[in-house]
């Protein structure tokens, strides 16, 4: 009972299929790339004139030519720096836990279920959670602290699912080595386990820390400030973000506060590559020490 | 082909130097189940000091499981347990107080798919020390080291590149970097999980005259395919079949005169 032989239309029909689909792959692409092009084309267009010292070191004014970012930029440092403190160790630590010593139960599915909904919750939601827990109910005002401890759990599902990914991806033979030498679970995770998974967490982290770069509801709804003309000097200052500053010039009428939200959009957008790049740059040493 | 096999654990017919030597590894009806299935059923042997014993049999007839109960590396599966008892020097290592992390360093392990750590050379065989603090100071760490890997006869070929990457030696190599790493916490026994089987016959070669080394100082328990390497670097033989011990006994007899239909059937290669 031989098996049927292909017809020789078979083959041909195939290939068409395949280059349609290359095609539209091809056009789809370039749709996406091209609105993205023109998105920052715009942007550098109105902007990148009025990029200079003065605009960096500047507070925000009420008129536009004397306007700058020093307060959302030093305010987005300080929120990033402190949300990255919150936000790595705790969701590591959770993944490694839930991951490495968590049982394998009903209990371990329904925990995973739910952070990936939490991953998809609106942001604004988050806000809501911050603005009553740790604004009024603990305390923290309008502060860094808090909005820094609100984009921590906002990207916390986000960490935890992306590390326990790499979690899973570390060989098993890697663990039996350490095991075999007569390491404990948590000497094999220290020492092997999480070295070899962090170039896959630090792509979690990336992901992770653009999202929260980029989040102006939830400071909003906290009560981040929409027009600071000072720098936060501590985690209890009051503070705004990049983002809220750039919504709040383009709600502006006139044109020159255009300009300003373009020049702060490149800001944003360098940072936001600086940060990548640096944990890209991470990532592939250690990569290589493990390749 | 039909077997009837009686499945009787013989001891070993000829052999006498077997039987005289102190068991160091004592297995005692020992049954293992992954879930609700058997893998191991009723495994009652013994491995003497200072022997090479060699589990032989078909894939699947569960002696690397047997072979990885023996420092419990079963336990990091989840859903598997275990019953009889397997004595090391008389102590039963399945005893609620036990200490696995102690176990594991007396009872070192080698596996089938050589897996040096990401890291340099050096670091590789420090591990084990440097994790169970076994030495004080750094030339006393080098020393260990050093002595590791000339106990695995490869010194030689890594001396001069101690600090590069493990990934980067060859597969035999590996290996034997990897039986090194095992060797530095100085373990009592060696198990040694078809370590010749992704290698050439050369790389091949150079481990079993190194299993034939160590045998003076280490209590060695391997699992092969191999007959032929079964036969050249073991002293006894145990072959299983289906998750049963069928016969266990002085190499030389196992492979010329073995007591079971279905033993002489596997090693001159009717089946399996």
């Amino acid at each position: 009972m031989s098996a049927p032989r292909p017809t020789a239309a078979l083959p041909a029909t195939r290939l068409i299929g395949d280059r349609l689909l290359q095609s539209m792959g091809v056009i789809v692409l370039a749709l996406a790339l091209s609105a993205l092009g023109a998105l920052l084309w715009d942007v550098f267009r109105d902007g990148w004139r009025r990029i200079d010292w003065p605009f960096l070191t500047s507070f925000a004014s009420r008129r536009p030519a004397q306007a700058g970012i020093y307060g959302a930029l030093v305010g987005t440092l300080y929120v990033m720096v402190m949300t990255a403190a919150l936000a790595i160790p705790l969701g590591i630590g959770a993944a490694v836990y839930l991951e490495e010593y968590g049982a394998r139960g009903r209990l371990s599915r329904m925990i995973e279920v739910n952070i990936t909904n939490l991953a998809g919750v609106p942001s604004i939601i988050y806000g809501l959670l911050g603005l009553g827990l740790f604004v009024r109910a603990m305390g923290m005002g309008r502060s860094v602290l808090a909005g820094s401890a609100t984009l921590a759990l906002l990207v916390l599902p986000v960490v935890i699912l992306s590390t326990r990914e790499a979690l899973r991806t570390v060989p098993k033979s890697l663990r039996e080595a350490s095991y075999a030498l007569g390491a404990t679970e948590w000497q094999t995770i220290w020492h092997q386990v999480l070295p070899s998974a962090l170039p896959g967490i630090l792509t979690g982290l990336i992901l992770a820390l653009s999202r929260a770069i980029g989040e102006t509801a939830p400071l909003i709804t906290i009560g981040a400030l929409t027009y600071v003309p000072f720098a936060p000097d501590s985690l209890s200052s009051p503070f705004t973000v990049l983002p809220i500053q750039i919504f709040n010039w383009v709600s502006r009428p006139q044109a020159a506060f255009a300009e300003n939200a373009a020049a702060g959009i490149i800001v944003l957008l360098l940072l936001l590559l600086t940060m990548n790049a640096v944990a890209i740059v991470v990532r592939d040493r250690f990569e290589r020490r493990h390749a | 082909m039909t077997v009837s096999p009686r499945l009787v654990v013989r001891p070993a017919a000829s052999g006498a130097s077997l039987e005289d030597r102190p068991a160091k590894v004592d297995v005692r009806g020992l049954s293992f189940y992954y879930g609700p299935t058997r893998a191991l059923s009723d495994i009652t042997v013994a491995m003497g000091a200072n022997l090479v014993t060699a589990f032989i049999g078909p894939s699947g007839c569960g002696k690397s499981t047997f072979l990885r109960t023996l420092n419990r590396m079963n336990d990091i599966i989840g859903d598997t347990r275990v019953e009889g008892r397997v004595l090391i020097d008389g102590q039963d290592i399945y005893a609620p107080a036990t200490d696995v992390v102690l176990l594991r360093r007396r009872v070192g392990m080698v596996f089938q798919k050589s897996n040096p750590f990401p890291k340099s050379v050096f670091d590789n065989v420090a591990y084990g020390l440097r994790i169970n603090g076994l030495t004080r100071s750094r030339s006393e760490l080098e020393g260990r080291v050093e002595a590791s890997l000339r106990a695995a006869a490869i010194w030689d070929e890594v001396k001069d590149r101690l600090h590069s990457s493990a990934l980067a030696l060859s597969g035999g190599q590996q290996q034997r970097l990897c039986i090194a790493r095992a060797l530095a916490v100085q373990p009592e026994v060696l198990l040694m999980d078809e370590p010749a089987s992704a290698l050439d016959p050369i790389a091949t070669q150079r481990i079993e005259e190194l299993i034939y080394e160590l045998k003076k100082t280490y209590t060695i328990v391997i699992v092969t395919h191999n007959m032929q390497q079964a036969a050249r670097v073991s002293d006894a033989t145990a072959f299983f079949w289906l998750g049963r011990l069928v016969e266990f006994g002085s190499t030389e007899t196992i492979f010329t005169n073995p007591a079971e239909k279905l033993t002489e059937d596997y090693v001159t290669g009717r089946f399996g």
